[in-house]
Protein backbone atom coordinates (compact mmCIF):
# COMPACT_ATOMS: atom_id res chain seq x y z
CA UNK A 1 0.00 0.00 0.00
CA UNK A 2 1.73 3.45 -0.99
CA UNK A 3 2.32 5.96 1.50
CA UNK A 4 -0.80 8.10 0.21
CA UNK A 5 -3.47 5.20 0.38
CA UNK A 6 -2.23 4.44 4.38
CA UNK A 7 -2.45 8.55 4.77
CA UNK A 8 -5.72 8.37 3.45
CA UNK A 9 -7.64 4.96 5.03
CA UNK A 10 -5.42 6.79 8.62
CA UNK A 11 -7.15 9.69 8.44
CA UNK A 12 -10.50 8.28 7.61
CA UNK A 13 -10.17 6.26 10.16
CA UNK A 14 -9.49 8.59 12.48
CA UNK A 15 -12.08 10.86 11.34
CA UNK A 16 -14.44 7.77 11.90
CA UNK A 17 -13.39 7.86 15.58
CA UNK A 18 -13.48 11.32 16.39
CA UNK A 19 -17.41 11.65 15.04
CA UNK A 20 -18.15 8.56 16.97
CA UNK A 21 -16.78 10.47 20.32
CA UNK A 22 -18.60 13.32 19.47
CA UNK A 23 -21.80 11.79 19.04
CA UNK A 24 -21.84 9.95 22.16
CA UNK A 25 -20.59 13.08 24.18
CA UNK A 26 -23.57 15.07 22.05
CA UNK A 27 -26.03 12.67 22.90
CA UNK A 28 -24.95 12.53 26.09
CA UNK A 29 -25.06 15.97 27.18
CA UNK A 30 -28.43 16.84 25.27
CA UNK A 31 -31.47 16.58 27.07
CA UNK A 32 -33.59 13.14 25.80
CA UNK A 33 -36.41 15.45 26.68
CA UNK A 34 -38.17 18.34 25.36
CA UNK A 35 -38.54 21.13 27.48
CA UNK A 36 -42.08 22.28 28.31
CA UNK A 37 -42.66 26.41 28.95
CA UNK A 38 -45.11 27.38 31.40
CA UNK A 39 -43.54 31.07 31.81
CA UNK A 40 -45.88 32.16 29.30
CA UNK A 41 -49.10 31.06 29.10
CA UNK A 42 -50.43 33.59 32.56
CA UNK A 43 -49.80 36.83 33.21
CA UNK A 44 -46.49 37.63 35.12
CA UNK A 45 -46.53 36.86 38.61
CA UNK A 46 -49.78 34.92 38.43
CA UNK A 47 -49.66 31.36 40.03
CA UNK A 48 -48.61 28.81 37.31
CA UNK A 49 -51.25 25.48 37.12
CA UNK A 50 -48.71 22.45 36.82
CA UNK A 51 -50.74 19.19 35.66
CA UNK A 52 -49.23 15.86 35.27
CA UNK A 53 -49.54 12.02 35.48
CA UNK A 54 -47.78 9.31 36.81
CA UNK A 55 -48.52 6.14 34.70
CA UNK A 56 -47.47 2.13 35.55
CA UNK A 57 -45.90 1.36 31.86
CA UNK A 58 -45.98 4.67 29.23
CA UNK A 59 -47.12 1.89 26.26
CA UNK A 60 -45.23 3.82 23.47
CA UNK A 61 -41.82 4.54 22.65
CA UNK A 62 -38.33 2.61 23.34
CA UNK A 63 -39.65 1.20 26.79
CA UNK A 64 -43.25 0.67 26.93
CA UNK A 65 -43.29 -1.26 29.80
CA UNK A 66 -41.58 1.74 32.36
CA UNK A 67 -42.96 3.59 34.50
CA UNK A 68 -43.42 7.26 33.87
CA UNK A 69 -44.60 10.84 34.63
CA UNK A 70 -46.25 12.71 32.22
CA UNK A 71 -46.82 16.29 31.65
CA UNK A 72 -49.98 18.84 30.39
CA UNK A 73 -48.69 21.96 28.60
CA UNK A 74 -50.48 25.22 28.82
CA UNK A 75 -52.46 23.99 25.68
CA UNK A 76 -53.92 21.25 27.35
CA UNK A 77 -51.81 18.54 25.55
CA UNK A 78 -50.15 15.49 27.63
CA UNK A 79 -46.28 15.23 26.81
CA UNK A 80 -43.39 12.72 27.78
CA UNK A 81 -41.21 15.59 29.00
CA UNK A 82 -39.56 15.80 32.47
CA UNK A 83 -38.28 19.22 32.07
CA UNK A 84 -40.55 22.32 32.80
CA UNK A 85 -39.83 25.62 32.38
CA UNK A 86 -41.63 27.73 35.62
CA UNK A 87 -41.07 31.13 36.27
CA UNK A 88 -39.20 32.43 39.51
CA UNK A 89 -40.08 33.37 42.96
CA UNK A 90 -44.10 32.20 41.82
CA UNK A 91 -46.69 29.90 43.03
CA UNK A 92 -46.72 26.77 41.34
CA UNK A 93 -50.32 24.68 42.25
CA UNK A 94 -49.37 21.24 41.14
CA UNK A 95 -51.69 18.39 40.26
CA UNK A 96 -50.58 15.15 40.24
CA UNK A 97 -52.61 12.17 38.95
CA UNK A 98 -51.39 8.87 40.17
CA UNK A 99 -52.56 6.38 37.98
CA UNK A 100 -49.71 3.70 39.69
CA UNK A 101 -50.51 0.98 42.34
CA UNK A 102 -48.42 1.57 45.43
CA UNK A 103 -46.65 -0.66 47.80
CA UNK A 104 -44.53 0.05 51.71
CA UNK A 105 -42.19 2.62 51.26
CA UNK A 106 -38.82 1.32 51.20
CA UNK A 107 -37.59 3.98 53.53
CA UNK A 108 -41.16 5.65 55.71
CA UNK A 109 -39.30 8.74 55.71
CA UNK A 110 -40.42 9.83 52.08
CA UNK A 111 -44.32 9.18 53.38
CA UNK A 112 -43.90 12.64 54.80
CA UNK A 113 -45.20 15.66 52.74
CA UNK A 114 -42.25 17.79 52.88
CA UNK A 115 -41.13 21.40 51.90
CA UNK A 116 -45.04 22.20 50.39
CA UNK A 117 -47.33 24.93 51.74
CA UNK A 118 -48.46 23.73 55.11
CA UNK A 119 -46.36 20.57 54.38
CA UNK A 120 -49.63 19.24 53.54
CA UNK A 121 -50.92 17.47 50.46
CA UNK A 122 -54.42 17.31 49.29
CA UNK A 123 -55.46 13.62 48.46
CA UNK A 124 -58.77 13.29 47.21
CA UNK A 125 -59.92 16.66 48.79
CA UNK A 126 -58.37 15.59 52.17
CA UNK A 127 -55.66 16.52 53.35
CA UNK A 128 -52.80 14.60 54.92
CA UNK A 129 -49.46 15.32 56.32
CA UNK A 130 -47.77 11.91 56.00
CA UNK A 131 -49.43 8.50 54.71
CA UNK A 132 -48.51 5.17 55.89
CA UNK A 133 -47.33 3.11 53.45
CA UNK A 134 -47.90 -0.19 55.11
CA UNK A 135 -51.58 0.61 54.88
CA UNK A 136 -54.26 1.41 52.04
CA UNK A 137 -52.59 0.47 48.86
CA UNK A 138 -49.42 1.99 49.88
CA UNK A 139 -47.17 4.61 48.29
CA UNK A 140 -46.70 4.19 44.26
CA UNK A 141 -44.24 6.94 43.50
CA UNK A 142 -43.25 10.40 45.43
CA UNK A 143 -42.61 13.48 43.60
CA UNK A 144 -39.32 15.60 44.91
CA UNK A 145 -37.12 18.23 44.68
CA UNK A 146 -34.37 17.34 47.06
CA UNK A 147 -32.33 20.99 46.50
CA UNK A 148 -35.91 22.20 47.90
CA UNK A 149 -36.96 19.78 50.30
CA UNK A 150 -39.72 19.45 48.54
CA UNK A 151 -40.99 15.61 49.17
CA UNK A 152 -44.88 14.69 48.00
CA UNK A 153 -45.57 10.89 48.50
CA UNK A 154 -48.42 9.72 45.87
CA UNK A 155 -50.87 7.50 46.83
CA UNK A 156 -51.58 4.42 44.66
CA UNK A 157 -54.46 2.85 43.75
CA UNK A 158 -56.09 -0.26 44.02
CA UNK A 159 -54.01 -2.76 42.10
CA UNK A 160 -57.11 -4.94 41.81
CA UNK A 161 -59.31 -2.44 40.26
CA UNK A 162 -60.41 -3.64 36.53
CA UNK A 163 -60.09 -0.07 35.26
CA UNK A 164 -56.07 0.51 35.56
CA UNK A 165 -54.21 2.48 33.27
CA UNK A 166 -51.74 0.61 31.10
CA UNK A 167 -51.10 3.18 28.19
CA UNK A 168 -50.10 7.20 28.53
CA UNK A 169 -51.50 9.21 28.93
CA UNK A 170 -54.42 8.48 31.16
CA UNK A 171 -57.94 9.85 31.41
CA UNK A 172 -60.53 9.84 33.24
CA UNK A 173 -61.84 6.19 32.66
CA UNK A 174 -58.64 4.89 34.64
CA UNK A 175 -58.59 4.58 38.37
CA UNK A 176 -56.74 7.65 39.43
CA UNK A 177 -55.50 9.03 43.13
CA UNK A 178 -55.20 13.08 42.60
CA UNK A 179 -53.00 14.82 44.66
CA UNK A 180 -52.36 18.39 45.05
CA UNK A 181 -49.71 21.02 46.82
CA UNK A 182 -48.42 24.52 46.14
CA UNK A 183 -45.01 25.99 46.70
CA UNK A 184 -43.20 29.09 45.49
CA UNK A 185 -40.15 28.56 43.15
CA UNK A 186 -37.06 30.25 44.52
CA UNK A 187 -34.47 32.14 42.22
CA UNK A 188 -33.60 30.93 38.53
CA UNK A 189 -32.00 27.68 38.48
CA UNK A 190 -32.21 24.43 37.30
CA UNK A 191 -33.52 21.94 40.24
CA UNK A 192 -33.69 18.46 39.84
CA UNK A 193 -36.92 16.77 40.41
CA UNK A 194 -37.14 12.97 41.10
CA UNK A 195 -39.27 9.77 42.15
CA UNK A 196 -37.91 8.24 45.91
CA UNK A 197 -39.69 5.04 45.41
CA UNK A 198 -37.54 2.91 43.27
CA UNK A 199 -39.82 1.84 41.03
CA UNK A 200 -38.04 0.26 38.49
CA UNK A 201 -39.64 -3.47 38.98
CA UNK A 202 -37.35 -5.70 37.58
CA UNK A 203 -34.36 -4.13 38.21
CA UNK A 204 -31.85 -4.67 41.35
CA UNK A 205 -33.14 -2.70 43.75
CA UNK A 206 -35.55 -1.59 41.73
CA UNK A 207 -33.73 1.72 40.98
CA UNK A 208 -32.40 0.71 37.47
CA UNK A 209 -34.76 1.12 34.18
CA UNK A 210 -36.76 4.21 34.50
CA UNK A 211 -35.29 5.30 37.59
CA UNK A 212 -31.83 5.83 36.04
CA UNK A 213 -32.82 6.91 32.70
CA UNK A 214 -34.06 10.86 32.62
CA UNK A 215 -37.51 11.41 31.07
CA UNK A 216 -39.40 9.10 32.82
CA UNK A 217 -38.68 9.00 36.66
CA UNK A 218 -36.78 12.28 36.93
CA UNK A 219 -36.01 15.39 35.39
CA UNK A 220 -35.49 19.54 35.80
CA UNK A 221 -37.54 22.43 36.59
CA UNK A 222 -35.87 25.01 35.02
CA UNK A 223 -36.79 27.97 36.61
CA UNK A 224 -36.18 30.65 35.03
CA UNK A 225 -36.20 34.53 35.91
CA UNK B 1 28.86 18.84 44.51
CA UNK B 2 30.73 21.90 45.95
CA UNK B 3 34.33 20.12 45.19
CA UNK B 4 33.25 20.04 41.64
CA UNK B 5 32.06 23.44 41.41
CA UNK B 6 36.26 24.50 42.64
CA UNK B 7 37.79 22.19 39.85
CA UNK B 8 39.61 24.88 37.59
CA UNK B 9 38.67 24.46 33.89
CA UNK B 10 41.98 25.06 32.35
CA UNK B 11 42.89 22.95 29.18
CA UNK B 12 45.10 20.33 29.35
CA UNK B 13 47.59 21.86 26.47
CA UNK B 14 46.80 25.20 27.48
CA UNK B 15 48.57 27.67 29.75
CA UNK B 16 47.28 27.88 33.10
CA UNK B 17 44.77 30.10 34.31
CA UNK B 18 44.52 31.32 37.87
CA UNK B 19 40.67 31.52 37.24
CA UNK B 20 38.15 29.50 39.78
CA UNK B 21 35.09 28.49 38.93
CA UNK B 22 32.39 29.91 41.16
CA UNK B 23 30.99 27.94 44.36
CA UNK B 24 27.95 27.26 42.00
CA UNK B 25 26.46 24.83 44.76
CA UNK B 26 26.76 27.01 47.89
CA UNK B 27 25.20 29.84 45.70
CA UNK B 28 22.47 27.58 44.71
CA UNK B 29 22.11 26.20 48.43
CA UNK B 30 22.37 29.99 49.52
CA UNK B 31 19.74 31.46 47.11
CA UNK B 32 17.43 28.41 47.91
CA UNK B 33 17.69 28.78 52.02
CA UNK B 34 16.28 32.73 51.59
CA UNK B 35 13.82 31.60 49.19
CA UNK B 36 12.71 28.80 51.70
CA UNK B 37 13.18 31.26 54.84
CA UNK B 38 10.68 33.44 52.92
CA UNK B 39 8.27 31.38 51.35
CA UNK B 40 7.50 29.18 54.04
CA UNK B 41 6.49 31.80 57.35
CA UNK B 42 4.88 33.42 54.56
CA UNK B 43 2.79 30.42 53.27
CA UNK B 44 1.94 29.13 56.69
CA UNK B 45 0.88 32.71 58.73
CA UNK B 46 -0.97 33.91 55.44
CA UNK B 47 -2.31 31.26 52.98
CA UNK B 48 -2.67 28.91 55.49
CA UNK B 49 -5.67 30.22 57.62
CA UNK B 50 -7.36 30.14 54.05
CA UNK B 51 -6.70 26.39 53.26
CA UNK B 52 -9.77 23.68 53.22
CA UNK B 53 -11.34 22.72 55.32
CA UNK B 54 -11.54 25.43 57.53
CA UNK B 55 -11.65 24.89 60.80
CA UNK B 56 -15.56 24.39 62.02
CA UNK B 57 -14.42 21.00 63.36
CA UNK B 58 -11.45 19.50 65.33
CA UNK B 59 -10.82 16.87 61.99
CA UNK B 60 -11.63 20.06 60.12
CA UNK B 61 -8.61 22.02 61.83
CA UNK B 62 -6.47 18.91 62.03
CA UNK B 63 -6.57 18.31 58.56
CA UNK B 64 -5.99 21.83 57.59
CA UNK B 65 -2.80 21.85 59.64
CA UNK B 66 -1.55 18.73 58.33
CA UNK B 67 -2.19 20.25 54.60
CA UNK B 68 -0.98 23.51 55.48
CA UNK B 69 2.64 21.25 56.69
CA UNK B 70 2.72 18.86 53.78
CA UNK B 71 2.59 22.70 52.08
CA UNK B 72 5.55 23.77 53.71
CA UNK B 73 7.39 20.73 53.36
CA UNK B 74 6.64 20.74 49.52
CA UNK B 75 7.71 24.30 49.53
CA UNK B 76 11.70 23.71 49.66
CA UNK B 77 11.49 20.94 46.81
CA UNK B 78 9.06 22.83 44.51
CA UNK B 79 12.29 25.85 44.95
CA UNK B 80 15.10 23.40 44.98
CA UNK B 81 14.20 22.28 41.98
CA UNK B 82 13.28 25.72 40.27
CA UNK B 83 16.40 27.55 41.80
CA UNK B 84 18.49 24.50 39.97
CA UNK B 85 16.83 25.25 36.49
CA UNK B 86 16.98 28.91 36.99
CA UNK B 87 20.56 28.77 37.82
CA UNK B 88 21.48 26.10 35.44
CA UNK B 89 19.45 28.14 32.52
CA UNK B 90 21.67 31.80 33.31
CA UNK B 91 25.11 30.27 34.07
CA UNK B 92 25.08 27.29 31.74
CA UNK B 93 22.99 28.62 29.14
CA UNK B 94 24.22 27.65 25.76
CA UNK B 95 27.67 28.79 24.33
CA UNK B 96 29.62 27.23 21.55
CA UNK B 97 31.89 25.45 23.32
CA UNK B 98 31.65 21.72 23.32
CA UNK B 99 29.28 19.51 25.01
CA UNK B 100 30.36 19.14 28.27
CA UNK B 101 29.03 15.43 28.25
CA UNK B 102 31.13 12.93 29.74
CA UNK B 103 34.42 12.45 32.03
CA UNK B 104 34.68 13.85 35.51
CA UNK B 105 32.10 15.69 35.54
CA UNK B 106 29.59 12.93 34.60
CA UNK B 107 30.83 10.49 37.01
CA UNK B 108 28.71 9.85 40.46
CA UNK B 109 29.27 11.21 43.08
CA UNK B 110 29.28 9.74 46.58
CA UNK B 111 28.01 12.96 48.54
CA UNK B 112 25.67 13.31 46.73
CA UNK B 113 23.65 9.85 45.88
CA UNK B 114 24.26 9.53 50.07
CA UNK B 115 22.40 12.95 50.86
CA UNK B 116 19.96 12.17 48.01
CA UNK B 117 18.88 8.95 49.69
CA UNK B 118 18.91 9.97 53.12
CA UNK B 119 17.42 13.26 53.05
CA UNK B 120 14.29 12.09 51.20
CA UNK B 121 14.51 8.52 53.28
CA UNK B 122 13.99 11.01 56.42
CA UNK B 123 11.18 12.91 54.68
CA UNK B 124 8.50 9.70 54.08
CA UNK B 125 9.23 8.22 57.22
CA UNK B 126 8.68 11.30 58.82
CA UNK B 127 5.64 12.24 56.40
CA UNK B 128 4.70 8.48 57.25
CA UNK B 129 5.12 9.02 61.41
CA UNK B 130 3.13 12.41 61.15
CA UNK B 131 0.67 11.03 59.38
CA UNK B 132 -0.18 8.04 61.59
CA UNK B 133 -0.19 10.30 64.28
CA UNK B 134 -2.10 12.89 63.09
CA UNK B 135 -4.77 10.31 62.20
CA UNK B 136 -4.66 8.79 65.82
CA UNK B 137 -5.22 11.90 67.79
CA UNK B 138 -7.85 12.78 65.43
CA UNK B 139 -9.77 9.73 65.64
CA UNK B 140 -9.08 9.12 62.40
CA UNK B 141 -8.99 12.39 61.03
CA UNK B 142 -12.51 12.35 59.75
CA UNK B 143 -12.64 9.23 57.37
CA UNK B 144 -14.60 5.94 57.98
CA UNK B 145 -12.94 3.59 60.16
CA UNK B 146 -15.48 1.05 59.63
CA UNK B 147 -17.64 -0.68 61.86
CA UNK B 148 -15.28 -0.94 64.59
CA UNK B 149 -13.25 1.68 65.03
CA UNK B 150 -9.85 1.37 66.09
CA UNK B 151 -9.41 5.32 67.14
CA UNK B 152 -12.51 6.43 69.35
CA UNK B 153 -12.67 9.69 71.06
CA UNK B 154 -12.74 9.96 74.87
CA UNK B 155 -15.68 12.39 75.12
CA UNK B 156 -17.74 11.18 78.08
CA UNK B 157 -20.68 12.27 75.72
CA UNK B 158 -20.80 11.60 71.81
CA UNK B 159 -23.86 12.26 69.97
CA UNK B 160 -24.78 9.35 67.30
CA UNK B 161 -25.86 10.64 64.12
CA UNK B 162 -26.63 7.98 61.63
CA UNK B 163 -26.32 9.10 57.94
CA UNK B 164 -28.60 6.88 55.27
CA UNK B 165 -27.57 7.21 51.63
CA UNK B 166 -30.10 6.36 48.76
CA UNK B 167 -30.59 6.91 45.30
CA UNK B 168 -29.92 10.32 45.93
CA UNK B 169 -30.57 11.80 48.81
CA UNK B 170 -28.89 11.30 52.55
CA UNK B 171 -31.26 11.33 55.44
CA UNK B 172 -30.47 11.28 58.97
CA UNK B 173 -31.22 9.68 61.99
CA UNK B 174 -31.03 11.05 65.16
CA UNK B 175 -31.34 7.83 67.68
CA UNK B 176 -31.05 10.37 71.21
CA UNK B 177 -33.81 11.42 70.18
CA UNK B 178 -36.49 8.69 69.61
CA UNK B 179 -34.78 7.73 66.29
CA UNK B 180 -36.27 10.34 64.41
CA UNK B 181 -35.47 11.01 60.90
CA UNK B 182 -34.74 14.14 58.90
CA UNK B 183 -34.04 15.23 55.58
CA UNK B 184 -31.83 18.22 57.74
CA UNK B 185 -28.59 18.07 58.73
CA UNK B 186 -28.07 19.89 62.31
CA UNK B 187 -25.49 19.48 64.68
CA UNK B 188 -24.84 21.14 68.12
CA UNK B 189 -21.57 22.96 68.32
CA UNK B 190 -18.96 21.78 70.78
CA UNK B 191 -20.21 18.31 70.83
CA UNK B 192 -18.45 15.35 69.70
CA UNK B 193 -19.94 13.60 66.76
CA UNK B 194 -20.15 9.96 65.94
CA UNK B 195 -21.85 9.77 62.28
CA UNK B 196 -23.36 6.15 61.39
CA UNK B 197 -22.97 6.57 57.75
CA UNK B 198 -24.73 3.44 55.83
CA UNK B 199 -26.86 2.83 52.46
CA UNK B 200 -30.10 1.63 51.76
CA UNK B 201 -28.86 0.73 48.28
CA UNK B 202 -25.95 1.04 46.44
CA UNK B 203 -22.44 2.85 47.63
CA UNK B 204 -22.83 6.63 48.28
CA UNK B 205 -19.77 8.35 50.12
CA UNK B 206 -21.09 10.70 52.91
CA UNK B 207 -18.36 14.08 52.54
CA UNK B 208 -19.54 16.76 54.84
CA UNK B 209 -16.93 19.49 53.75
CA UNK B 210 -16.86 22.05 56.44
CA UNK B 211 -16.58 18.98 58.84
CA UNK B 212 -13.85 17.45 57.09
CA UNK B 213 -15.43 14.11 57.35
CA UNK B 214 -15.88 11.79 54.61
CA UNK B 215 -17.21 7.86 54.73
CA UNK B 216 -18.26 5.77 52.36
CA UNK B 217 -21.98 4.60 52.55
CA UNK B 218 -21.86 0.87 51.33
CA UNK B 219 -24.92 -0.60 52.12
CA UNK B 220 -25.21 -2.99 55.44
CA UNK B 221 -22.33 -1.23 56.75
CA UNK B 222 -21.81 0.65 59.57
CA UNK B 223 -19.03 3.26 58.54
CA UNK B 224 -18.44 5.04 61.37
CA UNK B 225 -16.39 8.51 61.78
CA UNK B 226 -15.93 10.88 64.68
CA UNK B 227 -15.27 14.92 64.75
CA UNK B 228 -16.16 17.66 67.04
CA UNK B 229 -17.78 21.04 66.08
CA UNK B 230 -15.93 23.92 67.31
CA UNK B 231 -17.78 26.61 65.28
CA UNK B 232 -21.47 27.38 63.83
CA UNK B 233 -22.10 27.81 60.16
CA UNK B 234 -22.96 26.11 57.44
CA UNK B 235 -21.64 22.84 56.09
CA UNK B 236 -21.96 21.31 52.32
CA UNK B 237 -22.69 17.91 51.94
CA UNK B 238 -22.28 16.02 48.91
CA UNK B 239 -21.98 12.29 47.66
CA UNK B 240 -18.46 11.73 46.23
CA UNK B 241 -19.28 8.27 44.98
CA UNK B 242 -20.80 8.36 41.63
CA UNK B 243 -24.04 6.58 42.55
CA UNK B 244 -26.07 6.96 39.31
CA UNK B 245 -27.88 9.49 37.05
CA UNK B 246 -28.95 11.94 39.59
CA UNK B 247 -25.55 11.85 41.68
CA UNK B 248 -25.03 15.23 40.79
CA UNK B 249 -27.52 16.44 42.50
CA UNK B 250 -26.74 14.32 45.67
CA UNK B 251 -26.21 17.30 47.89
CA UNK B 252 -27.48 19.19 50.82
CA UNK B 253 -26.68 21.82 53.33
CA UNK B 254 -26.42 21.20 56.80
CA UNK B 255 -25.71 23.56 59.84
CA UNK B 256 -24.04 23.76 62.95
CA UNK B 257 -25.71 25.60 66.31
CA UNK B 258 -26.16 26.24 69.43
CA UNK B 259 -26.78 23.73 71.68
CA UNK B 260 -29.85 25.52 72.58
CA UNK B 261 -30.89 25.80 69.25
CA UNK B 262 -30.30 22.33 68.50
CA UNK B 263 -32.11 21.03 71.71
CA UNK B 264 -35.03 22.78 70.36
CA UNK B 265 -34.58 21.81 66.58
CA UNK B 266 -34.34 17.85 67.67
CA UNK B 267 -37.10 18.74 70.10
CA UNK B 268 -39.69 20.52 67.69
CA UNK B 269 -38.55 17.54 64.84
CA UNK B 270 -38.96 14.66 66.98
CA UNK B 271 -42.98 16.10 67.53
CA UNK B 272 -44.07 16.99 64.29
CA UNK B 273 -42.34 13.40 62.98
CA UNK B 274 -43.71 11.57 65.76
CA UNK B 275 -46.34 9.71 63.60
CA UNK B 276 -43.84 9.32 60.71
CA UNK B 277 -41.50 7.55 63.21
CA UNK B 278 -43.89 5.17 64.19
CA UNK B 279 -43.86 3.74 60.58
CA UNK B 280 -39.54 3.39 61.02
CA UNK B 281 -38.03 0.28 61.76
CA UNK B 282 -36.66 0.56 64.84
CA UNK B 283 -33.09 2.00 64.71
CA UNK B 284 -30.28 -0.12 63.94
CA UNK B 285 -26.93 0.48 62.44
CA UNK B 286 -27.57 -1.02 59.02
CA UNK B 287 -30.75 -2.26 57.07
CA UNK B 288 -31.40 -4.68 54.46
CA UNK B 289 -33.12 -3.44 51.76
CA UNK B 290 -35.95 -5.57 49.92
CA UNK B 291 -33.86 -6.23 46.81
CA UNK B 292 -36.81 -6.59 44.69
CA UNK B 293 -37.52 -3.00 44.08
CA UNK B 294 -40.85 -1.51 43.91
CA UNK B 295 -42.68 -4.30 46.77
CA UNK B 296 -40.09 -3.35 49.23
CA UNK B 297 -39.50 -2.03 52.80
CA UNK B 298 -36.33 -1.92 54.65
CA UNK B 299 -35.58 -4.19 57.73
CA UNK B 300 -32.88 -4.07 60.46
CA UNK B 301 -30.91 -7.24 59.92
CA UNK B 302 -31.10 -8.71 63.75
CA UNK B 303 -27.78 -8.30 64.97
CA UNK B 304 -26.98 -6.57 67.79
CA UNK B 305 -27.76 -2.82 66.75
CA UNK B 306 -25.79 -0.70 69.20
CA UNK B 307 -23.01 -2.37 70.09
CA UNK B 308 -20.20 -0.34 68.40
CA UNK B 309 -21.73 2.92 69.95
CA UNK B 310 -22.12 1.64 73.15
CA UNK B 311 -18.63 2.54 74.40
CA UNK B 312 -18.81 6.02 73.67
CA UNK B 313 -20.70 6.79 76.18
CA UNK B 314 -23.86 8.03 74.22
CA UNK B 315 -27.01 6.88 75.39
CA UNK B 316 -29.06 4.82 73.18
CA UNK B 317 -33.10 4.72 72.53
CA UNK B 318 -35.29 2.60 73.50
CA UNK B 319 -36.41 0.69 70.01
Amino acid sequence: MSFGARLTTFLVMLAAAVALVVYVVITYLTPQSGVVDFTSAQPAGAPVNLSVQTVGSIGFGPHPTWVTYMVQNPGGQWLHDTTWEVPAHTRINLTIHQFDSGSPLRNQNWGRVQGVAGNVEILNGKPISFYDSNSGNGVGHTFAVPALGINVPLVGVNSNASNICSQAPCGSDSVSNTIKVSFVTPGPGEYSWQCFVPCGLGYLYGNGGPMSNSNYMGGFLDVVA
Amino acid sequence: MSDVAEQTDAPADGPRHAHREPRHFVRMVVIWLVACAIAMPLFYFLVGPHVPPGVMTSTAEENQFDFNILMVLAIPVLFGVWIYIGYSLITWRGSKAADPVGGELARGHMGVQTGWIGITTVFVLGLAIFGTYALITTNGAGGGEGPNPVWTPTSAHVLPVQVIGQQWKFTYRYPTFGGFESSDLVLPVDTTIAFHVTSLDVIHSFWAYQLSIKADANPQVDNVAFTTTNHTGSVTVRCSELCGLWHGAMFDYGRVVSKNQFEAWATATRIATAANTKLLPPFALTYTPDANGAAGGYYPDNVDPYSPSEVYGAKQPAS
